[in-house]
């Protein structure tokens, strides 16, 4: 079955998303820092002022943790919020309200309410930005029960994830690559989710898997083209949202190829890729030809230097090389065995 | 040292004289006092209790605020909402919580609010529009805007109101959460409990200018009250809030007031050194309580012997209350992994 689609960017994608939930729903209404009048720093809200009005769509001072704070207050009374939180850096300014408020009051309260509550922020490096305007913070909000952390990585997903988060009735955090805002692909029309939870096979393969979020999805799938012109097949997989995260599909694919990379834009210590990789070496540790390898950003505050900041980031020839280092091993021990 | 309190009244303008406060229906002089005598039975009943080992975890008690609980929630309807803070007993008594849920709560039980959850500081009715305790200083003035925002966006008649501390005051939720409410003309009403100390440090020691000053820089109109007046308190929330259902945007009470008890349990007699014993016995002479008792017999609302007999009909209710909770369930050990998403 196929959904009418057309080829546009993710940024045209989320904008999409934002209009079709807000026809769809009064209830949902838009608050950010130049969210309205200017249409975004990064122009995703743009057009939603003038259609829903000021009612709906709120142009808010610079006050990170308020303007949480209210959205908090407005999804417990009945309204479901709609946050941009313009960098993810700046989350850190709202962290006791999504920590501390929005993510237990649904448990504190014994389920007597619930906040359903979307907060988009950009977040990556190269962007030049520097060490404020860069991070990727994805794991501190997972380590949270009671939050959702989406990641995604093409215009298709990032619809049908939005959509979904905006729906569910728990809080979202709702991760968007800066560097991506411009990457295009399909875009399916109307009404389209995708279930938070569920991850996504971007290319088959049996000789080695690469788990990748967010804009990772890029540099990987690269680096899986070069491998397969020298007969590597890799198989290439996108878990689209980090909590809850799509287990089984990355340990089956791990029992299948035997070799695993785990790469993630957040800091390698104690970060997405450890996680991940941990659950795999539980799961499928029988059928490992060796430990999971991880590719995180490097533990340092990014640099501004393009020079520097570009050796801080996973690249395409990092995932390469570590793929290709792992088949070398094997090849060496099975030479050895022999 | 007893800050002064100043008894002067704001302009209310138009809204002058819309009731005389000495000339309210007599039932209301009464309920004024049943509550504060319920808020004061309960929390002397869980300063026993406490002591006794029988309740786990922190508690706060209200003893000697009670006037400013009272005096607010008597204003609003059942729709409207409250937030409240690590010291909620009474702000959820004052709205109608109901005291064996709480006390069952406090003991960590099945059939307490929140199934044992949440305790103390977390008590939610959203029948009643209570929003909830929260343990974070300044942590409900974010739900209590949002709240706001909710009902002007869903064109919602109701109005909201957030309770919250002097120490509340120096934290920054505070002016990102009201300018937003005075820009947006939210309907809200703002309510410091002035009890003159932030745990253990005076106001005069944390806290440059005033509440209200700070308030009206923002746009928002304030104003001081003595928060062991009940009517005083009444008269005050009177105003404010019909300021909020009119559209005409948040105001600001400071209720100055005094905590009796320590800021916890854990805070008893000399252990932190911070005020004076003959500190504490000028403002117990200060009784909110007493004060509302001796208003309703000068004024002959009600002899002394019916309201000997509503003290001791709420210490009864008190009492089943704490036997109700004690004889409850203990929480299926089921119940720890549900409610995490909705």
């Amino acid at each position: 079955m196929s959904t009418p689609e057309r080829i546009g960017t993710i940024r045209e994608a989320i904008n999409e998303a934002l209009h079709e939930e807000m026809r769809r729903d009064p209830n949902i209404i838009l608050m950010g820092e130049d969210v309205g009048l200017a249409g975004g720093i990064f122009k995703i809200t743009n057009g939603l002022l003038k259609e829903f009005g000021p009612n709906r769509v709120y142009d808010t001072p610079i006050a990170e943790a308020g303007i949480v704070g209210l959205a908090v207050g407005a999804a417990m009374t009945g309204l479901r919020p709609v946050v941009e939180i313009m960098f993810s850096d700046f989350t850190t300014l709202a962290s006791d309200q999504i920590v501390n408020q929005a993510a237990k009051l649904r448990y504190m309260t014994a389920g007597q309410c619930k906040v359903p509550l979307v907060i988009r922020t950009a977040m990556g490096a190269g962007r030049r930005a520097a060490a404020q305007h860069s991070q990727s913070l994805q794991v501190w909000y997972a380590h949270i029960p009671g939050l959702k952390v989406v990641m995604p990585s093409t215009p298709e997903d990032a619809k049908g994830l939005l959509k979904s988060a905006i729906r569910d009735d728990n809080p979202v955090i709702f991760l968007e690559d800066k560097m991506t805002y411009n990457n295009k692909g399909p875009i399916p029309e109307g009404d389209y989710t995708i279930p938070l939870g569920v991850g996504r096979v971007h290319r088959q393969g049996d000789d080695a898997t690469i788990v990748c979020t967010s804009s990772m999805l890029y540099p990987s799938l690269e680096a899986a083209e070069r491998l397969a012109q020298e007969g590597i097949q890799v198989e290439v997989i996108d878990p689209r949202t980090i909590s809850p995260l799509d287990d089984e599909l990355l340990i089956q694919s791990a029992i299948k190829t035997g070799k695993v990379v785990v790469v993630d834009e957040g800091y390698q210590s104690f970060g997405v890729t450890a996680e991940i990789a941990a659950r795999i070496m539980q799961g499928a540790f029988d059928y490992l030809d060796e430990p999971v390898r991880r590719i995180g950003a490097a533990d340092v505050p990014l640099p501004f230097a393009p020079s520097l900041e570009d050796l801080t980031i996973p690249s395409a020839d990092q995932i390469y090389r570590t793929v290709k280092d792992m088949q070398a091993k094997m090849y060496t021990a099975a030479v050895a065995a022999a | 040292m007893i800050p002064e309190v100043s008894t002067k009244q704001p302009d209310r303008g138009d809204k002058a004289g819309l009731f005389d406060i000495h000339r309210l229906p007599d039932e209301l002089y009464l309920e004024f006092f049943r509550r504060m005598v319920l808020i004061r039975k309960f929390e002397e009943t869980v300063y026993d209790v406490y002591s006794r080992g029988i309740m786990p975890g922190l508690a706060h008690l209200y003893t000697g605020e009670e006037a400013v609980a009272v005096g607010v929630c008597l204003t609003l309807d059942t729709a409207d909402t409250i937030t409240s803070t690590h010291r909620g007993h009474g702000h959820l008594l004052a709205k109608g919580g109901d005291p064996r849920r709480m006390f069952a709560e406090l003991l960590g039980k099945e059939s307490g609010y929140n199934r044992g959850k949440g305790g103390s500081m977390h008590i939610v009715d959203m029948s009643l529009g209570i929003l909830g305790a929260n343990g974070v200083v300044a942590g409900g003035l974010g739900i209590a805007a949002g709240a706001a925002l909710s009902a002007k966006v869903k064109g919602e008649k109701r109005i909201s109101v957030a309770f919250f501390g002097d120490g509340a005051l120096n934290e920054g939720l505070f002016y990102e959460t009201a300018n937003m409410a005075s820009l947006w003309k939210l309907p809200l009403v703002y309510v410091m409990e002035n009890n003159q100390y932030g745990e253990y440090t005076a106001v005069s020691r944390s806290t440059a200018g005033s509440g209200p000053r700070r308030a009206e820089a923002m746009g928002i109109p304030a104003e001081k009250v003595d928060g062991n007046d009940v009517l005083a308190v009444y008269e005050a929330a009177h105003w404010a809030v019909q300021r909020a259902r009119a559209g005409e945007g948040p105001s600001f009470i400071e209720c100055a007031t005094y905590r009796w008890r320590g800021h916890h349990m854990g805070d008893q007699g000399d252990t932190y050194g911070y005020r004076t014993q003959a500190e504490v016995e000028e403002w117990m002479n200060r009784c909110p309580v007493t004060r509302q008792r001796n208003y309703i017999i000068q004024n002959e609302i009600a002899p002394a012997e019916a309201l000997d007999a509503i003290e001791r009909d709420t210490q009864a209710q008190i009492d089943q209350a704490v036997e109700f909770a004690k004889e409850a369930a203990y929480t299926n050990p089921e119940e720890v992994y549900k409610d995490v998403y909705a």
